[in-house]
């Protein structure tokens, strides 16, 4: 079959990255071909700002290299100028960098032409020594410049004018910034932030000159410009003029083949223009009203764009929020969503002149619709992220404005501030990774997103507490280009393009009662799905269906296979249920026992009261199983997502201050949830009195006995991210502890993303959506109730199961060994 | 060189699981079986750290290593990029039911 043609003008990052996406989806329909203006392959425009203050080279931020173009069978042109589109022949018209005119028709076109500076309409606004700032060339030309010449004036304050002048001081010049408005960075900042960031740059040798209005430039001797001169008559000297006054999306090409442009070249939401062969991303294209000069809403075009042109006709374009982080060295500066003011919005705060820190958040009907942020930006993608997701966060508003502890957790407190961390340090603790990897990484394999920084470097990949600093070096490194995954979106895994959300939701509304049945019935991408997908379908088929759901052991990581946990050596750990932390001395006995009997290398008491044997072979696994079945003991779950323990203090069975029977309750509890499910693991704990021994705080249910009843906590957890329990309600007794905490669960069970700890759930859904169901409403509290007893009901012990084997052996089969 | 050694009926080993073989020679081989009944075998230990392929989660003809997730691909052998590295593969086949391997 022949192939289809698919013709692309322009040759920047929106375009080749439609190209990339296409390439990965549909490999062999197209013959492409690529006109690109200037004579490099792809770059990241991004980063000329580091190269021109002389932090990277052009080598550095090449995205696409000619090999790459060769590689994908590309035909690309170089320094070619297309001039013409011939839609009736649907061919375009080219001339060569060597001035030869080419021809090419099309079956598909795709204009990704990018923008082009503003040029003010002053005189003298085309004398030498007069750019813009845009490609390597402009950017080659000022560092040049910066060699020869002193005076340099950069018209334009907003992010690229600011990023200019840096470049321009740290390359010795004496470099003054003329701007229209009040305070600089206008569109990003308001008049607080950018004043400290006026100052701060000032510090750095920068001169400011604001509300000035460009009258001319004039012309020196040697025939360059010499000077700037105002409107109010005043004048500066001038060898290097830089215009940053904004951008204008490049649509003469369009305009001349008659393609509907309106402030950029008008396209829907499958970034299609008014002509139907013809598709349009990036700077050159006006989507509902916006042309985006940032890259981050571009690449998610890309994606778009690339899915219909592989005529697979699914995803649309709704248009990005938007955040702005400025690229100079030693100044943070972060904005995203608005913050103008606008009725009904109110401010939250936090101004500290002395640590030169700003921060403003905009919330608007308990949302957060804009924040700015000067000195400390590290909470940033944090931010950003609430607002992306429109997340409710009227639980959290009054510590809001202080951040998250997401950045800086265990071992990384004070060193957030990603990019001035020195190369050699350890960002990802699990895995060993440190900066400079991570940045070689990203360099070097063109990486944007946490996804493929995780792939390629394994940071971030295990316990994910270095998730949020992974962020900021991601940000740092490829700037505005990183834009961070929309988490109530995100896929499941490369499996499936469907969220957690959809795919629950399809479980229980279609009634898909095992893993195969939900890949075929959802299309998965994959056979048989990934080591990410299954064990999370199995969960979301089990929890959903209780009692009709096939539970499939292949689909299940290895420890809730082999009910043990695994070491690494291969060797796993058993740990026999003690309930409430309570034991025998037949129990301790029969452990004393098997540990002898199977050579038990280690044995540990654990943090959630009972004893671990470490080291056991897995072909001995269910010989002392056996042993403890006859001692009365069951399996601990201690390696499932799961209930895990429900740790007790003594309680007013014996302690002198307790007020409640807290070890009666915990076995009570323990024994309720015993082989319950779960998104990820759920640990308890039962206090009898607020002396709390028993850490109620850090657990998913915490329990505190008080004179009156019971005090219970929620969303506690000790692991990754220390988080302090809220307070969810006051209750009588021990079997209203059981209800209402039983509920929270079944609802943790049924809403909950596999691997989702509660403290993440009650941090997506909020506490008021919980109180919602659990409180509120007595009658689906009862409901919620039931269901978990329902899906509780019948439960065998999984290690008694496996001993007694019904199935004459084939469960066992998983743990003998084939001698040959 | 040529023989096959008789490991166990095709039906001993789980769909998407695997079995461990113990050969006197070679050590321990993980024997698994994919969606389309097909078998594979390689030596039972992850090249990054020596983990138990056997006990991973397998999908197409790939295998997750359970440790730190290394995926290998069954047929050659080979770990999947952007991780790098190799396991060694054992040729096997199916006869009448029967998995026959050359060790």
């Amino acid at each position: 079959m022949r192939k289809l043609k698919l013709v692309m003008v322009g040759n920047g990052m929106a375009g080749v990255r439609t190209l990339e996406e296409l390439q990965k989806i549909a490999p062999d329909l197209y013959d492409i071909t690529v006109f690109g203006a200037e004579p490099h392959p792809n770059y990241n425009r991004i980063l000329l700002s580091p190269v021109l203050a002389g932090e990277m080279t052009i080598q550095d931020i090449i995205l696409n290299d000619l090999q790459w173009y060769a590689d994908n069978d590309i035909n690309l042109h170089l320094g070619a100028r297309v001039g013409e589109i011939d839609r009736r022949n649907r061919s375009v018209i080219a001339t060569s960098a060597s001035g030869e005119t080419i021809t090419v028709d099309y079956d598909r076109l795709l204009l990704a032409t990018g923008s082009t500076p503003f040029v003010l309409p002053i005189p003298g606004n085309d004398l030498p020594g007069v750019i813009s700032y845009r490609d390597i060339k402009d950017t080659d030309e000022m560092i040049d410049a910066a060699a020869r010449y002193k005076h340099a004036v950069v018209i334009g304050a907003g992010l690229l004018g600011l990023e200019a002048a840096n470049g321009l001081a740290l390359r010795g010049m004496d470099v003054t910034v003329v701007h229209l408005s009040d305070w600089i960075m206008e569109r990003q900042l308001d008049r607080t932030a950018g004043k400290m960031l006026q100052a701060a740059l000032e510090a750095k040798g920068m001169k400011f000159k604001l509300n000035a209005h460009t009258a001319e430039l004039v012309k020196g001797e040697s025939g360059r410009v010499c000077a700037i001169r105002f409107k109010d008559g005043s004048s500066l000297p001038a060898d290097l003029v830089c215009m940053a006054a904004g951008i204008r999306p490049n649509v003469a090409l369009a305009e001349q083949a008659g393609i509907h442009c309106n402030r950029g070249i008008v396209v829907n939401d499958t970034l299609q223009t008014y002509d139907p062969r013809v598709y349009a991303v990036g700077e050159c294209a006006n989507h509902r009203g916006t042309a985006y000069g940032l890259v981050a809403p571009l690449f998610e075009q890309a994606k778009v764009c690339a899915n219909h042109l592989a005529e697979m006709g699914i995803g649309r374009y709704q248009g990005s929020v938007t955040s702005t982080k400025l690229k100079v060295t030693g100044i943070d500066v972060f904005s995203a969503g608005d913050f103008s003011g606008a009725e009904g919005t109110e401010d939250i705060v936090l101004h500290d002149p002395g640590l030169g820190i700003y921060k403003r958040i905009v919330l608007k009907d308990d949302k957060l619709v804009g924040a700015v942020l000067y000195g400390d930006t590290k909470d940033g993608a944090w931010y950003f992220q609430l607002l992306k997701d429109e997340q409710n966060i009227h639980d959290i508003r009054d510590h809001l404005v202080f951040g998250n502890a997401h950045l800086g957790d265990v071992g990384h407190k004070g060193n957030s501030v990603a990019a001035t961390m020195p190369d050699s340090a350890e960002v990802c603790g699990c895995n060993g990774v440190c900066k400079g990897t991570i940045v070689k990484a990203i360099k070097e394999h063109g990486l944007f997103s946490l996804e493929d920084v995780r792939k390629h470097t394994k940071a971030s990949s295990s316990c994910g507490s270095c998730t949020g600093l992974v962020e900021q070096i991601l940000a740092s490194t490829v700037g505005g280009a990183y834009q961070p995954a929309d988490s109530n979106n995100k896929a499941v895994c490369g499996c499936t393009d469907l969220s957690h959300g959809d795919v629950r939701k399809a479980i229980r509304d279609h009634k898909l009662l095992s893993v195969a049945d939900t890949q075929q019935y959802l299309r998965w991408k994959t056979p048989n799905g990934c080591a990410t997908c299954r064990p999370a379908l199995n969960y979301y088929c089990i929890s959903t269906w209780p009692h009709e759901a096939i539970d499939d052991p292949q689909s299940r990581f290895i420890n809730e296979r082999a009910h043990a946990n695994i070491q690494k050596d291969g060797t796993y750990s058993v740990v026999p249920r003690m309930w409430g932390g309570l034991t025998t001395p037949t129990e301790l006995r029969a452990i004393a026992d098997a540990a002898e009997k199977y050579k038990v290398p280690t044995v540990k008491v654990t943090g959630g009261q009972r004893i671990d044997l470490l080291g056991v072979q897995k072909e001995d696994l269910p010989a002392m199983w056996a042993d403890f079945a006859r001692a009365g003991m069951a399996s601990g779950h201690a390696y499932g997502k799961s209930l895990r323990t429900v740790k007790t203090c003594v309680g007013a069975e014996h302690c002198r201050f307790g007020t409640q029977r807290s070890m009666d309750l915990g076995v009570k509890l323990e024994k309720m949830l015993f082989g319950m499910w779960s998104p990820h693991k759920v640990k308890l704990a039962v206090s009898g009195c607020p002396r709390n021994c028993a850490e109620s705080g850090i657990k998913d249910i915490g329990v505190i006995g008080v004179d009156s009843g019971y005090e219970l906590y929620i969303g506690g957890n000790g692991g990754i991210k220390t988080e302090v329990a809220q307070f969810f309600c006051k209750v009588a007794d021990d079997e209203e502890v059981m209800e209402y905490g039983g509920a929270f669960i079944q609802l943790y069970r049924e809403e909950g993303f596999y691997l989702e700890r509660t403290c993440h759930y009650l941090e997506r859904v909020g506490m008021e959506h919980i109180k919602q169901h659990v409180l509120e409403n007595a009658e689906r509290r009862k409901e919620l109730h039931e269901k978990l007893l329902f899906a509780l009901q019948n439960y065998k012990d999984p290690w008694a199961e496996r001993f007694e084997d019904a199935s004459g052996g084939a469960l066992r089969r998983e743990f003998e060994i084939i001698k040959v | 060189m040529n023989d096959w050694t008789l490991i166990c009926a095709l039906a001993d080993v789980p769909v998407l699981g695997a079995r461990v073989v113990e050969s006197s020679l070679k050590g321990r081989i993980a024997l698994f079986r994919n969606s389309a009944d097909q078998v594979f075998a390689v030596h039972d230990k992850c090249p990054h750290k020596g983990g138990p392929l056997s006990q991973g989660i397998v999908h197409g003809s790939t295998v997750t290593c359970p440790l730190h997730s290394w995926k290998i691909q069954l047929e050659d052998g080979q770990v999947a990029a952007p991780d790098v590295g190799c396991v060694t593969p054992f040729p096997v086949k199916i006869e009448d039911g029967q998995v026959y391997m050359q060790l």
